[in-house]
């Protein structure tokens, strides 16, 4: 491992986030904000606790995922799209390292941003509504691990686009939907029976379910089926990257 | 001298089918400044890109510093220093991080004295913490030769160097070029400015169609191809060149006041002495003698 490789992508990468601080900052808190004020003071008081949380404490988790997820795919595809895009790209890839190093240095940077992220929105919620958290050590691990495999999946998002729109259509396409589709607002057990098995194809359900289950001790699947999944994805997404590397595609014609 | 880039039987196609290289050799030695002459899509910068990694080569071998750049591409390419053609570089990144960047990439311990030095030689150390967007062409020219010096490279390659670039910067990097030969660094650079080649390389190669056509000392190629040209002012001038003088194979210039001779300075066509005794024999009047050599632009133009 080429270490100081992996450090000289990884802060290149972190001061083009804190040059842009106050924006990376301010977005999310603002929307978390606006999602807490529509859905829990505006609608929240008129729906009841689901699976006996109290709905505004109910979508936190979600928020929290749905920020996470957009923000991890769009800040890793932009970070190896923007150098592509302008050229740059030909440095680390006439570097000494081989793909892992700049796969931990790219997606590394954007898992980190994304986390950030997460966890300013979990403190802003703290503002609005209560919450314990049962099992802090795996709300963490899942944080972590979904800031890594989103960024995983924004990298080969990255990698493929030709394009500025190609790079905005996936995520508004694919993810977003997935993502409020996926459980961040509602429990899967709301859903009629039909929807509920089609939900169950949607992985980022998984995700979300086990990332509440670490809030509240409730989910809709099981941890360990969200576990898997959540692994599972990873390991999915690292081939995906191998295979690029390996043939060359798109990078290295 | 051992060799320090070695390149066997590089050929490369894409998948579009078209042969960019075609069965490419070639090795230069430590030290060794080589220019690539051709025109535009004749592959250089290919050939380039394969060295450095930015091009999967269809077939061939190659090693730098003896290692080769596919089993052993870590060491191989920690050697190796890349100038693009293209401007390539973030528009909101100060210089001297995309500078630091450039060493970290390639595993080097910072070493902000040695990056001081590099970006006063290129002029750049005042604009420092300036951003690239800020600067001239002619300067972010020179931040990428301090990314790529930034990792003391063994061997750096200059693709197209002086596009684009005025004529005090193209000394400037002239004389970049000469100490960095004086460091015993390689360096290959390829350009269609023949002058170029001429002012700094030590041998030079011609790519055509994928084809290295040729590949010669600089001084050696411009002797053997190269004629001299003398070229005889006359006093006063004359309508047609004396019938004594017809077998020299001479040229009147349109308005007669000069007679121009090409020879082979050691060639057995070189009859310098009888021409002039000739000369004063037909009583032609000299005013001025001149002999000139054709440059590389004359014989690059009758190689294509």
């Amino acid at each position: 491992m080429n270490f100081r490789s992996i450090q000289a992508i990884y802060v290149f990468e972190m001061t083009r986030f804190f040059r842009t601080l106050l924006q990376s900052f301010v977005s999310p808190v603002i929307s978390t904000c606006l999602y807490f004020v529509v859905f829990g003071a505006a609608i929240g008081g008129r729906i009841d606790a689901v699976e006996g949380i109290n709905y505004i404490a109910f979508i936190v988790p979600g928020l929290i995922m749905l920020s996470v997820m957009t923000q991890a795919v769009s800040n890793a595809s932009f970070g190896i799209y923007f150098p592509k895009f302008i050229g740059t790209i030909y440095e680390v890839l006439s570097a000494p390292i081989n793909f892992l190093e700049i796969v931990v240095g790219y997606v590394g940077a954007a898992a980190s941003k994304a986390l950030f992220i997460g966890l300013v929105i979990l403190a802003t919620s703290l503002f609005f509504v209560d919450i314990e958290i049962i099992h802090p050590i795996i709300m963490i691990l899942f944080l972590v691990f979904t800031c890594i495999s989103f960024s995983l999946l924004g990298f080969i998002l990255g990698v493929w686009a030709n394009n500025f729109e190609q790079l905005q259509l996936v995520p508004l396409l694919i993810i977003t939907p997935l993502v409020f589709l996926g459980g961040s607002f509602y429990s899967i057990s709301m859903l009629p029976k039909f929807w509920q098995v089609v939900s169950l194809f949607n992985p980022v359900v998984y995700l979300i379910s086990g990332f509440r289950w670490a809030f509240y001790d409730h989910s809709d699947v099981s941890i360990i089926t969200s576990l898997l999944a959540i692994i599972l994805f990873t390991g999915f997404c690292i081939f995906v990257i191998f295979i690029i590397f390996k043939t060359g595609w798109r990078l290295r014609p | 001298m051992t060799d320090m880039l070695s390149i066997t039987g590089l050929s490369k196609r894409y998948s579009d089918g078209q042969v960019a290289l075609d069965n490419v050799s070639l090795a230069v030695k430590e030290g060794e400044i080589l220019a690539l002459l051709g025109p535009n899509g004749a592959g250089k910068t290919t050939l380039i890109s394969a060295v450095c990694g930015l091009v999967v080569p269809t077939e061939g071998q190659i090693t730098v510093g003896g290692f080769d750049t596919k089993s052993n591409y870590r060491l191989a390419r920690s050697l190796v220093g890349l100038v693009p053609q293209e401007i390539s570089l973030e528009p909101f990144e100060k210089v001297i991080n995309t500078v630091r960047f450039s060493r970290g990439l390639f595993g080097k311990d910072p070493n902000d004295k040695y990056l001081e030095i590099v970006l006063r030689q290129l002029s750049l150390w005042d604009k420092k913490d300036s951003k690239i967007m800020q600067l001239s062409g002619g300067m972010k020219r020179r931040v990428l030769i301090a990314k790529a010096l930034a990792h003391e490279p063994r061997v750096l390659f200059l693709d197209e160097p002086s596009a684009g670039v005025d004529v005090e910067l193209r000394r400037e990097m002239w004389k970049l070029v000469s100490e960095l030969k004086s460091q015993r660094v390689t360096i290959i650079l390829t350009t269609h400015y023949i002058e170029e080649a001429e002012a700094i390389a030590d041998r030079v190669g011609v790519i055509s169609k994928g084809k290295l056509i040729l590949l010669e000392e600089k001084k050696a190629l411009i002797k053997r191809m190269g004629q001299k040209k003398l070229e005889i002012s006359l006093k006063s001038p004359i309508a047609a060149i004396p019938a004594q003088l017809q077998h020299f194979q001479l040229f009147l210039s349109d308005d007669g006041t000069s007679i121009n001779y090409l020879y082979d300075t050691k060639g057995s066509t070189n009859q310098i002495t009888k021409l002039l005794n000739e000369i004063s024999n037909a009583d032609l009047q000299i005013s001025d003698l001149q002999t000139s050599q054709s440059s590389l632009e004359e014989i690059f133009v009758s190689l294509i």
